[in-house]
């Protein structure tokens, strides 16, 4: 499967991972290759199958509303790169 | 040199002929002279306190069966005030603020963790080589002329806790399989490693990689082992939306039972072009035993087997983008040092703190999730996982247990496939499927190459046949003793 420079630029910024212009090319061979590989599901006639989206094909469990967690704020906190009376802090958004 | 069993060492701190902090100690000591890079961690005071007060509790009359063993954890698995990296930059610094259930399960029966072991970065990898702290040396060498001194690759992702086990750092460790993580780094490194039914370990604090094929387990000598180990991690927890209520149940109860019956399906499949052809003599040889042992032996098919790996690098890549998407360097662990804006933040942070392994999968995600593109890819490669899991049904209608090889392979060269990622996906051609339908699947010693290298023979059973598969793998492990060899570069062990 062919890919060119400009939808790995734009996968890469989907994903929010900086390509350097010097390994565009690499970077487009190795998810070519992984895609070549997928693209054996192509062959398969799969209508009228459903998709299986859990092995025991089990839905969400829901719980009563009601509060289990503790506040741990602190704690969480602690381990953030950046942050200042209780938020976290981040470059300016909006001028 | 000899292996040591959870069930000797259960033995000895019951009869009292040793204490946990000897045995503790004496598995510290081992740890500090290797050069295996096994570990990524060690916590020596947090392990010899824990082994004190589980002294403590054995003398006022606890008697939990694994009471004071201590085991290796794989880095992957939070706990409360431990470093845990998931083998990344990105969560080099991170300290967790919790303890992931599976561990919690364990220290509440008063399992003692030595240490966090290396792994593949996010467990994406099957050689241990996309660690951010380096690789990981196998305890196993292979004897051919020219390759005695060369390093061998543990398998991966679990690659550290396979070596520290092989290699008699521990007595046990845990890890976590997508794909093989736990079976594969088994089979190279001459274990028992045990992937449960999926939903059987809680995945709560357990570092997610795709999240619907996830599932932890034991690596250990022997499958005797693996169930006493597997009954302290196991059990429902309502904090993982996927945990399976299922009543309790002990897997060593079990392993003496005969097989006198026993249907074992050798999907032909599994025997096909790629498979080296002495590991399927070897793999052949081993399965023989078992008509020994009262079972029959037949051919099975699973006719949608080539599409296993073709379905998983959608799935796996899918739910890895999305579950990679939290390291943003806000909350916790690396944030980049420069940036011009939130945006750049982002990228720069993500894109200094994942490797490119880790890279490659969130992009091949990314893509597949993305506008237009859901149909042709991840809604049909979980079509596809549905006439996979619908062969095993199929199958499992002949046979009460599959077997084949665990990888086609043995242990390779260090360096030698890092640059092909697909030839590296093909290590986990065999155990792919399992995960995909969610079935119980383990690989147990079966036997050595002509150049000395260990090989897997893999089992597959129903949906909550762990006992099955434990006891199925325990009589093997009766009349054999492939797994009581010891690797050339072990350290320690009772002499």
């Amino acid at each position: 499967m062919a890919l060119d420079n400009e939808t790995v630029q734009t996968i890469a910024r989907l994903a929010r991972i900086k390509i350097d212009q010097s390994d565009v090319d690499k970077t487009r061979a190795s998810l070519e290759n992984i895609l070549d590989l997928v693209a054996q599901m192509e062959a398969v006639d799969t209508s009228g199958i459903e998709p299986m989206t859990h092995p025991f094909d089990a839905t969400m469990r829901l719980r009563a509303d009601e509060v289990s967690e503790s506040d741990q704020r602190d704690r969480f906190q602690a381990i953030a790169p950046s942050t200042e009376r209780g938020l976290y802090l981040v470059p300016k958004v909006i001028d | 040199m000899t292996i040591t069993t959870l069930a000797t060492l259960a033995a000895d701190l019951d009869s009292g002929k040793r204490s946990s902090v000897e045995i503790t100690q004496d598995y510290l000591n081992r740890i500090k002279h290797s050069d295996h890079n096994a570990f990524i961690s060690v916590n020596e005071e947090l392990a010899l306190t824990q082994a004190k007060s589980a002294d403590e509790k054995r003398a006022n009359g606890d008697s939990s069966p694994l009471l004071g063993v201590p085991v290796a954890q794989k880095d992957i698995f939070c706990i409360d005030g431990t470093q845990t990296t998931c083998g990344s930059k990105i969560l080099e610094n991170f300290v967790a603020p919790y303890t992931a259930t599976v561990v919690g399960n364990m220290q509440s029966q008063g399992v003692i963790s030595m240490g966090k072991t290396n792994m593949d970065e996010f467990a994406m990898g099957s050689s241990n080589e996309t660690s951010y702290f380096g690789g990981v040396n196998n305890p196993w060498r292979s004897t051919a002329k020219g390759y005695e001194n060369k390093n061998l690759v543990p398998g991966g992702s679990s690659g550290g806790s396979a070596a520290a086990v092989s290699a008699l750092l521990a007595p046990a460790a845990t890890g976590t399989d997508t794909g093989g993580s736990i079976r594969q780094p088994a089979a190279f490194c001459n274990l028992t490693g045990i992937k449960p039914s999926y939903g059987r370990c809680s995945r709560y604090g357990m570092i997610a990689f795709a999240s619907s094929l996830d599932q932890a387990g034991p690596m250990t000598h022997t499958a005797e082992d693996a169930a006493l180990l597997l009954n302290t991690m196991v059990g429902f927890d309502a904090k993982d939306s996927t945990s399976l209520n299922v009543p309790a149940e002990d897997f060593t109860a079990s392993l003496n039972d005969s097989l006198e019956g026993l249907r074992i399906g050798l999907p032909k499949e599994f025997f096909g072009e790629g498979l080296d052809s002495e590991m399927a003599t070897i793999i052949e040889t081993a399965v023989k035993q078992f008509e020994s042992l009262g079972a029959t032996i037949k051919e099975v098919s699973l006719p949608n087997s080539h599409l296993a790996l073709p379905s998983y690098y959608v799935i796996a890549p899918a739910e890895a983008s999305s579950n990679l998407s939290r390291f943003d360097g806000v909350r916790y662990g690396f944030r980049a040092e420069e940036y011009s804006d939130l945006d750049d933040m982002y990228t720069k942070t993500r894109s200094e703190g994942f490797g490119d392994e880790v890279k490659r999968r969130i992009m091949i995600g990314a893509y597949a999730l993305s506008s237009g593109y859901y149909d042709a890819y991840y809604s049909q490669a979980q079509k596809l996982r549905r006439l996979i899991s619908n062969d095993f049904t199929c199958a499992f209608t002949e046979c009460d247990v599959i077997m084949g090889p665990t990888t086609p392979s043995p242990a390779f060269e260090a360096g030698s496939r890092s640059d092909d990622p697909v030839s590296m996906y093909l290590n986990d051609i065999y155990t792919i499927p399992a995960n995909l339908a969610g079935l119980p699947a383990g690989s147990i010693p079966a036997g050595f190459t002509s150049n000395g290298l260990p090989t897997g023979l893999h089992l597959i059973t129903p949906y909550l046949q762990e006992a099955k598969m434990l006891n199925i793998a325990h009589k093997f492990q009766q009349t054999t003793d492939w797994h009581t060899r010891v690797a050339p570069t072990a350290i320690g062990g009772s002499q």
